[in-house]
Parts: C-alpha cells; structure tokens; sequence
C-alpha cells in the first residue's frame, strides 16, 4: 500500500470532520463515530507491527511528495522501528483516551472529540515525519488542541496550567526552530541543495562549534516536552488540570515527543555535541530521578503525584538514553513505552474514582480494595509494572537502563538504581493509603467498581504489560536496527570496539540479519573472548 | 526629450486610471442615487475594484519604466497593488455592515477608500522621489479623513486630528530627506541616483538624508519609537478603516521602503541596515510589551502591528533576495490576518456597544461560533503557530534572517512571538474559555461573511499550501532593483 502511512496520519482527522458535520445535541452519535474513528485508527495501525521489516536498515514505507520546493519542504514520511512502537502506542492510546472519555465529559461534547482526534493527528505526524518543517509543523499543531482539553475540561486551575503548558512549551519550539533553520543553511553552504530531508542530515558532518550551539536550540524544545529538569514545571500543573483522557495523552504520548526528538535528532545529527553534554544531561537527569520521586512521596493529590512519578520515570529514561550504549538506548525505549502503559493505565486509575467522588485528595480514600475489587487488582498490576516488578513490562525497561548506565559509568548506575527503589516508596504508599485499611470515609462505602467500558479501557494496557514483561523479544527485535543506527553515529567507539575485533564495524543491516540474538543485544561487550560478534 | 506622457504611458498606468474612473464614477452615483439605494454604492465599488484588478492581468510579467522614468510597471509593483486592491475590497465589505451600524453617508467614505487605494498603488509604482511623495500623500491625505470619518465620535475626531498633526510633522522631515537626497545626486530618479551615490558612503549630508528617511518612514510603519500615533489612531478610528490602515498603509510604506532604500540607496545600505536593525528589535520588542497590559482589543491590534512591523523590518535588515521576498510574503499573509481580525470587531459592533473591549469577546464561541473559530485562527496567525499562514511567513523570515547571518535578530524575533502569543491567546480565553455574554447576540451580516471567509480561507491554504505564494514572492522580490527599458512608444 503505497499510502498507508497518510492513510493512518489522516485517519483521526476524516473522524473530526464527520464530528464537525454531526448536530452539537446529538452526543449519543458524536461519541459513537469518535469511538469507531478511534478503534479504527488503532486497528488500521496493526499491520504496520507485521509489516515492519526488521531486518532492512532503511526508513521503511516511505512517501515523498513535493510541499514548498523554492524551500526544499517536502512531504516525506517514514517509519523505522522507534517510530512503528511509538506509532502504535499513540493509536492504541488515542483509542484508550477516546473510549475513556464517554461519561466523563457532558459539556461541549462536540468539540472535545474534535480536539482529541486533531491532536491524534498532529502527534503522528510529529512520529511519522521525516522532513524538519513538517516534523515541526506537526510539533506545534499538538499545542493548540491540547491547550484548549486542558482549559476547557479541566479542572479548577485550568486557565492557568493550560497557558503555563502553551507557552512554556511553545518557547522550547520556536527555539527548536532557530536550531533547525541553522542545520537547513549549513547543509546548503556544504552541499549547495536547500532542503528539510532528515535523512540528509544524519549524514552531515556537523563541525563542533555550530554542533554546540543546534544542540542547545534543540535541548531547550526537547527538554522542555521530556521534562528534564529544571524545565519539568509546567508538567505537574497542567497533568493535575487536564480531564483524565487529556492527562492520559499528555503522559502516555506528548512526553515521549521530547525522547523521540533526542533519539531521532540530537543524537544521529549532533554526535560529538551529545557526547560533549553527556555530563549536563546526566547530572540533570539524576537529579530529576531523585527529586521527582521525593517530591511525588510528598503529594497529597493523587494525580500530581502520578505527574511527579511521570517526572522521575521519563528522568530514567534521559539517563539510560545518555548511557549512549546500545543496552541503555534499548531500555530507555523500551522504559518510553513501558511509562506509556503504566502511567496512563495510573492516570485511568485517577479518572475513574474522580469520576465518582470528584476529589484528588489521597486522604479522602481508603480502603477501596474492599468495594472495588476489580479496580485495585488492576492497580496493584499497574503499580508494580511502575516500579518495576519482574515479570512485567517495567521491569525490563528499567534494567536494561540499568545495564546501560552501569557500563557507563557505576556511580551513574546508584543513583538510577536508588530511582528504582523511590519508585517503589511512593507508589506502595499511594496504593496502601487508597485501596488497603479500613474505609474510613462513608462517601467510599458504596462505590461502583469497573464496569464494562471501563474495563475495556484497561485491557489493552494489562495485556502489553504482561507480554512486554514475559516475553520482550519481538519489541526489542523491532528496535535494534534503529538503536544500532544511532549508536553508530554518536559513540564512534563501538564503531572502534568492532573495528579492533578484527572484522570491521557491521552495518546495522548486518547486525539485524546475524542470527544472535544475545550477543547483538548485549552489544556493551562487541566481542567475546574469541574474537567473535 | 520630449514632455509630456505618450500614448504607452496611458496604456501601461491603466489600472490607475480604470481606478481613478471608477472613483469618480462613485462620486456620481452617489449624488444620482437616492438615498434609499445608498447600499447599492458598495457593491459599485467592489466592481470598480474588481474591473482594476482584471485590468492588472496584462502586465503579469512587464518590466517597463513609464513616464520618463516616473514609474516602474513590474511584478514588485504588481504584488503590491494586487495586496492593495484586495485589502479595499475586504475593507469595503466590512464596512457595509459598519456603516449601517454608524449611520455614515458611504459615498464619500468608499470614494475615500478608492483614492487611498490608488495612493497606494502609485506609491508601490513610484521610482521617483516625486511620485511616491505624491502617491503617499493622496493615500495619506485619504485616511486623514477616512479615520475622523464618525463625526459624532469624540474618539474618532480625536484620531484624525493626532494622525494629521503627527503625519503632517513626519512627512515634513521624510521630504527633508528627500530633498537632501535630490541635492546631493541632482535627480530625483531613485534608480538614477543610485548611481551617482556611489562611492559618497562617508558624505556626511547622505547620512542626514537617509537617517531622516529612515525617520520619515518609520513613522508611516509605525516603527519605534515613531509610534505614538498609532494606538490612538487606530482605537479612535473607524474599525475597518483601522484594518484598512493597518494593512494597506503600512504595506506601502514598506514598498516605499524598499523602493527607496533598494533601488535608491544601495550604496548607504550598511547604514541603513544598521538603522532598521536597531529598530527592528526595537519595535519588536516595546510593541509586543506594550500589548500584553491593553484590554482593548483594539488598541491590542495596534500595538501586535507595531510589533509586526518590527518582525517585516527583519526581512528588510537581511538584505538578501530572500529577505525581500521573505517581506513580500509576510505584508501579503499579515493583511490576510490582520483584516480579518477587525472584521471579527466589526462584527461585533451592535447599536448598543462599541465592542471593542476585551469584555465583548466573553462567550463569543457560544453565540456564534464561526465568527470565534475565525478569530482564533486569525490569533493563532498573528502569533505564527502553524498550520496557520502567520507560521509560513515568521518562518521565511527568521530564516532570512539566519541566511544573512543576523542570529540574534532571528532569536529576539523567535522569543517576541512566543511572548506576543500570551496576548492572542487571552482573546481566545475570552471566547472559548469564560461563558458569560454580555449584550445582545451578534448577527453575521453576508458581505462580512465573505470577507471573514475570504480571511479564514487565506490562513488555511497558506499555512499548509504557501508553494505558490513563495514562488510569486519571490519573482516579485527579484525584480526589484532590477533597471528596466525606459519606454517612449507603444510595442
């Protein structure tokens, strides 16, 4: 299918569209074709997991169509493997938000469904895109729709976290945007070719100092989308306002736009500059483990709790990204995904006993496991798929990040290994001040639990959480040939570490059709002791 | 040689004169007509405007001098006075609904509107020192009036008389200029003198001259701190004369500009960059400050197209064709955002209440939605977030700006327009966000209906599809400066 990816791009906005054509007081069908837009956008996604050829080293489903060519803008979209698992996290995550969102909103419903599926598309786009402009175009569409879910739907502070959201995030971008147009005029002053194409850019040799300064540009709108800190305050706010579906995007999806672009651009494009603030980046990333964590011990709201958590899990992934080792990159996509699954399944968890009680306040709880039994089952799962229990998806994430980061450096490693043990603090205590003891409060004593819709919410989610923790190979297959790329552009000594074991560095092409599976994922060791790969 | 025009100078300023026919032929029906069919006369200048828009289709790729040098009939001029004619006429279909509202006479103040406009259109045209002086007067003369137009209005008599006084003041100093220029070069023939300014770069009576153009013409552009007028006039105004002035004004200004500065003074251009850089951040910078405390919409726009001037003044420091074509492209996409936002206003001017204030915004997307969604895209533009076509054109021009090297213009510039969005976004607030409504509920008139839809419809394409608005703009830009045959006779 020559098209396909178009086809999943445009898909969410053919559905606001119909929306847009549907009477404002018939909500009964507004809700249904959002939902079916949604479900379909996920199930048309599917087959990009089957036809993801993991063995071809290439950006795979290619479209090209002249945009702006006095500029050199095109229309290019591609995916590799970072960005089919990320693809379909989004679309599988839209669809969760959508469905998630039936009862929850009763005014303007019309336009909420509209904004969600808009800012489905622009988050594609932003995964899809292989050309800067468009890449960026789609960057600064998610803005708009997010800020009015958070100011509209949200709760008592919305004007404010929605406005702190726009515009602390907005000048990340147009930073960013200064960093792109450099790169645009050197690639011309080297190459006499005006054009957007990122493929052409990850095999541009940057000269160091200009690296420097695009790397800052591109830090300042990557960092802010993360968090890192210091950047990560407007996250708390505008988490805790948004309704529970924008929370749940927000977490599961926009986070992850700040990592994507560190692995997509920051790192192939500018090597030598990432490896020069590798101690910035590490030195923030640990302390946003840290303080992200002692601070959510510290919440009172349980959904700033969860948006601290998120703080503390994505500083994880940072620093298993700057391992700049083929393991921590691995586990810090790997974590990507995972804080996708387990923070949205938390920000679920939220929704729903806001929907009933209408209070954050942790203290109001209690004892909900006696009433709603299904519901903290589904917790306890989710909980310890956060902190990082073995046989779920946490796990995994985190101790490849772990492998990577200890190989790099082990004084690293403490501190990340201390993240993991802060998670478990303030997540085990969350979960025993609301579902264990005794139900103090009497508003608790006839809650509902799951129902139906509700539980179909969390299914998808459960099910990724158990496969990814049981049986990880088929995702960490998808992702070597795009880890395997980056590392290769920004740590010459693998490239080096290969060369001296005698056979040359492979191409990722080969390391992704060589039939060992062990040895090419613990690639920290490029050869054994006989010399082999 | 010999005086006086010829025949070829007739047919290549037909557009001027199809305009100026068709204003007089305004003038006419508005004294046959009765004044029950009074309405009629709008639509009687939109086809005045469309008959000299078709009358614009010969010359698509002329590149002639007529009139003994006095103009220049090429695709920059073209550009230009395609802007020109298409802000009238959204001008003019704002207004039908405005001035039932007002209860003003619309034949003079449509007439007005056609002579501003042919201003304009000479002023683009203009090679010569004469013809854009005279052509900037007849569209300044015009708005002089145009703006005072509400008589029973304090505010409006007020603006008219702060824009006379200030424009008659500054205009006296860009003549000085001018003058000195003619003195120093013996011609007042821009592509003429360019030549004999080279090699006087240090000649400190050229540094007078052009520091009192600059000065001249900052104040028609509203650059800082030549400013002062501009919040005033527009609040006090009528609002689509206001839109008008914020757009065609201040668009031929910068063709002024370039004209002069391009064509005329290239060998002071160290100089004169230097001046507008300092003016760019300048203006970018007190305008957006300024609008962030305003709460009347208004006033709000006026200072968002002070600080505009400043970002188009940024195509203009980078010098290069591609900051040249970068400006055509921005004046072009900014008229487009900028009129539809005082349509917007004027929708919202009912018999009861002004409707300019902050506070008449409240609930808009409740009472009418499509008027909202409309401003919101129009603030979305303005503050240049794609897909929007303000985004398409901030773009080009940081990227001028960082082709030419100018870096930190580009970050001040990035950083102004991430701060101007918290004013935008605070209408949009107003609209979507607060439900309260005050007043009776606001009827979308048909001619403001198209012009709003004319509007939208130009954000949308261009932010997602500017190909063939880059493309233009950029044949127009490279032909500016260009010499071009002096014609005498008809080919």
């Amino acid at each position: 299918m020559s098209h396909y990816l178009s086809l999943i791009l445009f898909e969410p906005l053919v559905g606001a569209l119909l929306i847009l054509l549907i009477n404002k007081q018939n909500e009964d069908a507004i809700k249904w074709v959002a939902n079916i837009t949604a479900l379909a956008g996920f199930v048309i996604s599917i087959p990009l997991w089957f036809w993801y050829n993991p063995g071809s080293a290439d950006f795979q489903l290619v479209e090209r169509a002249p945009w702006i060519p006095s500029v050199g803008a095109e229309y290019f979209l591609g995916v590799d493997g970072l960005s089919v698992l990320l693809i379909l996290l989004t679309t599988m995550m839209g669809f969760i938000a959508v469905l998630s969102s039936w009862t929850a909103i009763t005014e303007r419903v019309k336009e909420y469904y509209i904004f969600l599926l808009v800012l489905q598309t622009g988050m594609l786009g932003a995964f899809m895109s292989l050309d800067f402009l468009l890449f960026f175009l789609f960057w600064e569409v998610m803005l708009v729709p997010m800020y009015f879910l958070i100011g509209i739907w949200g709760s008592a502070n919305r004007l404010y976290s929605a406005i702190k959201f726009f515009l602390y995030t907005l000048v990340g971008s147009v930073v960013m945007l200064l960093g792109i147009l450099a790169l645009y005029f050197y690639n011309h002053s080297v190459t006499g070719v005006y054009t957007f194409d990122v493929t052409v850019f990850h095999k541009l040799a940057v000269p160091f100092d200009l690296q420097w300064w695009i790397f800052l540009a591109f830090f300042l709108g990557f960092a802010i989308k993360v968090p890192m800190f210091p950047f990560h305050t407007w996250l708390p706010d505008a988490h805790t306002d948004a309704p529970t579906a924008g929370s749940v995007i927000l977490a599961a999806v926009l986070l992850k736009m700040g990592t994507y672009g560190f692995l997509r651009f920051s790192l192939p494009i500018l090597p030598d500059a990432s490896r020069h603030f590798v101690p910035m980046i590490v030195v923030l990333s640990i302390i946003g483990i840290v303080y992200g964590a002692l601070v959510a011990l510290a919440q009172k709201d349980w959904k700033r709790l969860v948006a601290y958590s998120s703080v503390s899990h994505m500083a994880m992934v940072m620093l298993g990204m700057f391992a700049l080792n083929p393991v921590g990159i691995t586990g810090s996509i790997v974590q990507q995904l995972n804080h996708g699954i387990s923070t949205g399944a938390l920000f679920l968890i939220v929704g729903i006993v806001y929907e009933r009680r209408h209070t954050r306040e942790i203290s109001e709880y209690g004892g909900l496991s006696k009433v709603m039994p299904v519901y903290a089952a589904i917790f306890l799962i989710m909980t310890m798929s956060s902190i990082g229990l073995p046989a779920l998806n946490g796990f995994i994430g985190e101790f490849l990040i772990l492998q990577g980061v200890f190989v790099a450096n082990k004084i690293w490693a403490l501190f990340a290994g201390s993240g993991v043990v802060l998670g478990a603090a303030y997540m085990l205590y969350l979960y025993q001040r609301t579902m264990f003891g005794k139900i103090e409060n009497p508003k608790n004593e006839r809650l509902l639990d799951l129902n139906h819709r509700e539980f179909a919410t969390f299914a998808p989610l459960l099910i990724l959480a158990v496969w990814m923790g049981l049986y990880p190979t088929p995702f960490l297959r998808r992702l070597e040939t795009s880890v395997q790329h980056i590392v290769m552009r920004v740590n010459a000594s693998y490239a080096q570490a290969y060369a001296d074991c005698g056979a040359g560095a492979p191409t990722a092409a080969q390391v992704a059709s060589s039939d060992n599976p062990a040895a090419k994922f613990l690639a920290s060791m490029p050869c054994d002791t006989t010399g082999k790969k | 040689m010999p005086a006086g025009l010829s025949t070829s100078d007739f047919y290549y300023i037909l557009p001027e004169l199809v305009l100026t026919g068709g204003a007089l032929l305004l003038l006419i029906a508005d004294v046959i007509l009765p004044k029950t069919q009074r309405a009629a006369l709008a639509w009687v200048t939109l086809i005045v405007i469309g008959a000299t828009l078709a009358s614009l289709v010969p010359f698509e790729s002329t590149h002639v001098e007529v009139a003994h040098g006095l103009l220049a009939v090429d695709r920059f001029a073209l550009f230009f006075k395609i802007l020109f004619l298409v802000a009238a006429g959204i001008t003019v279909l704002m207004s039908v609904p405005y001035l039932s509202v007002e209860g003003a006479s619309p034949g003079e103040y449509y007439f007005l509107i056609l002579c501003a406009t042919l201003g304009m259109m000479i002023v683009s045209g203009g090679i010569d020192l004469i013809t854009i002086f005279i052509g900037l007067e007849t569209m300044t003369v015009s708005f002089y009036i145009l703006a005072g137009f509400i008589k029973p209005s304090q505010r409006s008599n007020e603006a008219a008389v702060k824009y006379f006084l200030l424009g008659a003041f500054s205009v006296g100093i860009l003549l000085y200029g001018m003058s000195l220029m003619y003195g120093l070069s013996g011609t007042t023939n821009l592509r003429v003198m360019a030549s004999a300014f080279v090699g006087q770069e240090h000649d400190p009576r050229l540094v007078l001259a052009v520091i009192l153009v600059v000065a001249g013409v900052g104040f028609k552009i509203a650059a800082v701190p030549f400013h002062m007028w501009a919040p005033d006039v527009y609040e006090g105004a009528p609002t689509p004369i206001t839109a008008f002035l914020s757009v065609g004004s201040k668009a031929a200004s910068f063709a002024m500009l370039l004209r002069i500065f391009v064509e005329g003074l290239p060998a002071m251009s160290a100089d004169w960059r230097l001046l507008f850089y300092v003016l760019s951040i300048v203006t970018m910078t007190v305008g957006n400050f300024a609008a962030l405390t305003q709460t009347n919409v208004k006033r709000m726009l006026a200072y968002s197209s002070i600080a505009h001037a400043g970002y188009v003044l940024i195509g203009v420091v980078a010098g290069t064709a591609r900051g040249v074509t970068a400006t055509l492209i921005y004046l072009l996409i900014y008229s487009f955002m900028q009129l539809g936002a005082f349509a917007v206003i004027v929708l919202l001017r009912r018999r009861d209440e002004i409707g300019d204030e902050l506070k008449d915004f409240s609930g808009l997307a409740f009472r009418n939605p499509f008027a909202a969604f409309a401003m919101l895209l129009f603030m979305l533009s303005l503050g240049g977030i794609p897909p929007t076509a303000g985004f398409m054109g901030k773009f080009w021009l940081f990227s001028a700006a960082i082709d030419a090297g100018y870096y930190w213009l580009a970050v001040i510039g990035v950083l102004n327009s991430a701060v101007s969005l918290y004013y935008y976004i605070r209408i949009v607030v107003f609209m979507y966000l607060k439900k309260e409504t005050i007043g009776s509920e606001p009827r979308t008139s048909p001619t403001l209906a198209i012009a709003l839809a004319v509007a939208v419809a130009a954000t949308l394409v261009l932010g997602v599809y500017p190909r063939l608005l880059f493309e233009v703009a950029e044949a127009s830009a490279r032909t500016l400066g260009v010499a071009a045959p002096v014609i005498t006779a008809l080919r």
